[in-house]
């Protein structure tokens, strides 16, 4: 016998920038790749705070958080996104991110609670592949 | 014969290894056929199209004996931390040999906010030198003869207050502002497209842009007004025809700009400038340049009318590209970065900035600055490809793909004049589409294994450790910065500040060119933030429309 589920909605991502940061190419890629491996996908535009970029991602239910930085202010931004998301109890939404972050920062950020960091070559083949599993994971354990 | 071989091209096993999906198309997606010949130059007219180095149409360079008289500009662009970190890295570029300086200058500056703005949060001094008022500016040039050597300055939004500021500063060292010579980027279409550092809406930051034109061209005769620039369209994304296309287009608004404000073409035409990208297409890169050299003679004489020969030629700075730079296996940057910078080399490039291997991951060290300074002069005085002017004239396949990418150019033309001109198409958004388009398609070419971008789908290394000399700009940097521009506000005349905000404010509501009110807050020593802060209240703040 085979049971029958809801058909499931598709992952809910938000891509975002943050800070002054205009470098917005990688973002772009990233989102329309999302996209195009079935997800719904929100980009939130520039110069949005950390505060902004959690509010979104609440407000529209969102499995994953994606933040791309490119202009050096990562060890800023990224770990106040991971305080706000304490703050709002929101921390099942799964955060990673990418830019131009040396390996040192990188291993900094994931030990704050960033879950992954993607530099510039990751193949979005594992980007995807990452969301699908991480933020899948999530939709398993919130429903 | 062309038939024989190509019998036997037809009978010879097509490779099919990695990257070989590529073969048939350059990096933009141009279509390639295996061999040029005649027949692929047949409509190429001599005179019309190719004429004497230094004469019209300027395709082969816009001076009869190029490199030979005179080598290009070792410009390398530099900033970070504070004016006083940069200006000790501008004094050892010149120590080693660098022509001419180049700021580059931080985000919260090149958004028009001081360093102890809420907005600058996380951002001082990290992509750039911070710049909050003249008292940074005099800090950076301090022991630089502004009289003898000539500056670039990479800023949009702010152009204008940059300009002042360096005004100022020189005046105040005894240096008129006649006697400067140098370029300020001042393109402000291009950050709508491309870079996003923008401040105003487009209209009234494109007015702000034709009242320095206007200015420089009554005051400063050795300056350039404006550059063009192409750069961040090709790092956003675009193929090389998109670059030149809405490069050209961009130039051609200012142009229009300033003609309708009834400049005379030949009186301003001659400072403007352009900047180009150098991508990892060697004969894609060098005919774009050919190809941007040719549409900018024939429109600026036959459109705009222009008369004097100097407002023909079209002279450009080159980058390497930052985004063919890989953080994988960095020192193969130091590579590409040479044949990037033979490419903008054999194209006649004025001025060049070779990129530095591990800008991908953080601001260059001195060591690999030197590295980047010592790939230009290897290029300039060992292999001698100064020795000929354009050295591939009359190459088959290079003939045939400047024609191309000047074909796809004017087709772009066409459909912007559809839009009614550059700015509306700005505004609509139809280039910035473009090159997203573009740019997902190149990154799909890289993940299929079409292109091979050596170190990350192709020879990769995966067990490779990052160097640890990357440059870190610490916290210290913003805190400092941050109590310097509050102490710059403290120790001034505030009511002279009031005063000549509140004049600011009204020239920039009616139609007085700007420039004077601004020269005259810089001398009051308002911040580069309150000045924006003032036209802010008049003009609004852009918000981008998003799409991806």
């Amino acid at each position: 016998m085979t049971t029958t589920k809801a058909p499931a909605r598709p992952l809910r991502v938000i891509v975002a920038k943050a800070g002054l940061d205009g470098h917005d190419r990688g973002a772009k890629v990233i989102a329309r790749a999302l996209r195009d491996a079935g997800m719904e996908v929100i980009y939130t535009g520039l110069f949005q705070t950390p505060e902004q970029i959690v509010q979104t991602a609440i407000q529209e239910d969102a499995d994953g958080i994606g933040l791309s930085i490119l202009s050096g202010a990562h060890m800023t931004l990224f770990p106040l996104v991971v305080e706000q998301l304490k703050a709002q109890g929101a921390d099942d939404i799964v955060f990673f991110g990418g830019g131009t972050i040396p390996n040192d920062d990188a291993a900094e950020l994931k030990r704050l609670g960033v879950r992954e960091i993607f530099t510039p070559g990751a193949p979005l083949s594992e980007i995807i592949a990452f969301v699908e599993r991480e933020c899948g994971k999530r939709r398993e354990l919130v429903g | 014969m062309i038939e024989r071989w190509e019998r036997k091209a037809e009978a010879a096993p097509v490779r099919r290894d990695k990257g070989s999906g590529a073969a048939d198309r350059t990096i933009s997606d141009v279509p390639l056929k295996p061999l040029y010949g005649p027949a692929d130059v047949a409509q190429l007219d001599l005179t019309r199209d190719l004429g004497a180095p230094g004469e019209f149409p300027y395709t082969r360079g816009i001076h009869p004996t190029m490199y030979r008289s005179r080598l290009w500009t070792m410009r390398q662009f530099a900033g970070f931390g504070n004016a006083k970190q940069t200006n000790e890295r501008y004094h050892f570029l010149l120590s080693q040999g660098q022509m001419g300086l180049s700021v580059a200058f931080d985000m919260p500056t090149l958004m028009g906010y001081d360093s102890d703005s809420p907005k600058a949060l996380g951002e001082v001094g990290k992509c750039g030198v911070a710049i909050d008022s003249i008292r940074d500016m005099e800090t950076l040039f301090d022991g630089i003869d502004l009289g003898a050597i000539t500056t670039s300055m990479t800023i949009n939004g702010p152009a204008a207050i940059a300009l002042a500021q360096y005004i100022v500063t020189a005046e105040n060292k005894g240096i008129p502002r006649a006697a400067l010579g140098g370029t300020i980027q001042a393109d402000i279409l291009k950050e709508y497209i491309a870079q996003k550092e923008w401040i105003f809406p487009p209209r009234p930051h494109v007015r702000i842009i034709i009242d320095m034109m206007e200015f420089c061209t009554r005051e400063m005769p050795k300056w350039n007004t404006i550059s063009v620039s192409g750069y961040h369209i090709r790092e956003a994304g675009s193929t090389a025809a998109q670059e030149l296309a809405f490069t050209l287009a961009d130039g051609f608004a200012y142009v229009e700009g300033a003609i309708a404000r009834g400049l005379d073409v030949d009186a301003f035409a001659p400072r403007l400038s352009f900047f180009f990208n150098s991508h990892s297409d060697f004969f894609e890169e060098i005919a774009k340049f050919r190809a941007a050299r040719r549409i900018y003679a024939r429109r600026m004489r036959d459109v705009y009318g222009a008369k004097d020969p100097r407002s023909w030629q079209l002279r450009f700075h080159t980058q390497t590209a930052g985004c063919s730079a890989t953080a994988q296996q960095p020192e193969n940057n130091i590579v590409r970065v040479a044949y990037e910078a033979m490419a903008a080399v054999l194209g006649g490039t004025q001025s060049l900035h070779t990129n530095s291997m591990d800008e991908v991951l953080a601001l260059p060290t001195e060591k690999s600055v030197e590295i980047a300074l010592r790939t230009q002069q290897v290029l300039a005085y060992e292999t001698n490809v100064t020795n000929v002017v354009d050295p591939l004239g009359g190459s088959y396949y290079v003939e045939a793909l400047t024609a191309e990418i000047e074909r796809q150019a004017l087709d772009y033309f066409d459909r912007i004049a559809e839009f009614g001109g550059m700015i509306e198409a700005v505004e609509a958004g139809y280039p910035q589409r473009e090159i997203a388009d573009a740019s997902y398609r190149y990154q799909r070419s890289i993940e299929s294994g079409d292109r091979v971008i050596v170190g990350v789908n192709a020879f990769e290394k995966p067990d490779e450790v990052q160097s640890p000399d990357l440059l870190k700009i610490g916290v210290e940097i913003e805190r400092g910065q941050a109590r310097a521009v509050q102490d710059v506000r403290a120790g001034r005349d505030g009511s002279a500040v009031e005063a000549s905000l509140a004049a600011l404010k009204r020239a920039c509501a009616g139609d007085a060119n700007v420039m004077p009110a601004l020269i005259e807050c810089v001398r009051n020593v308002a911040t580069e933030g309150e000045i924006v802060d003032a036209m802010v209240e008049v003009y609004g703040r852009y918000v981008e429309q998003t799409q991806f």
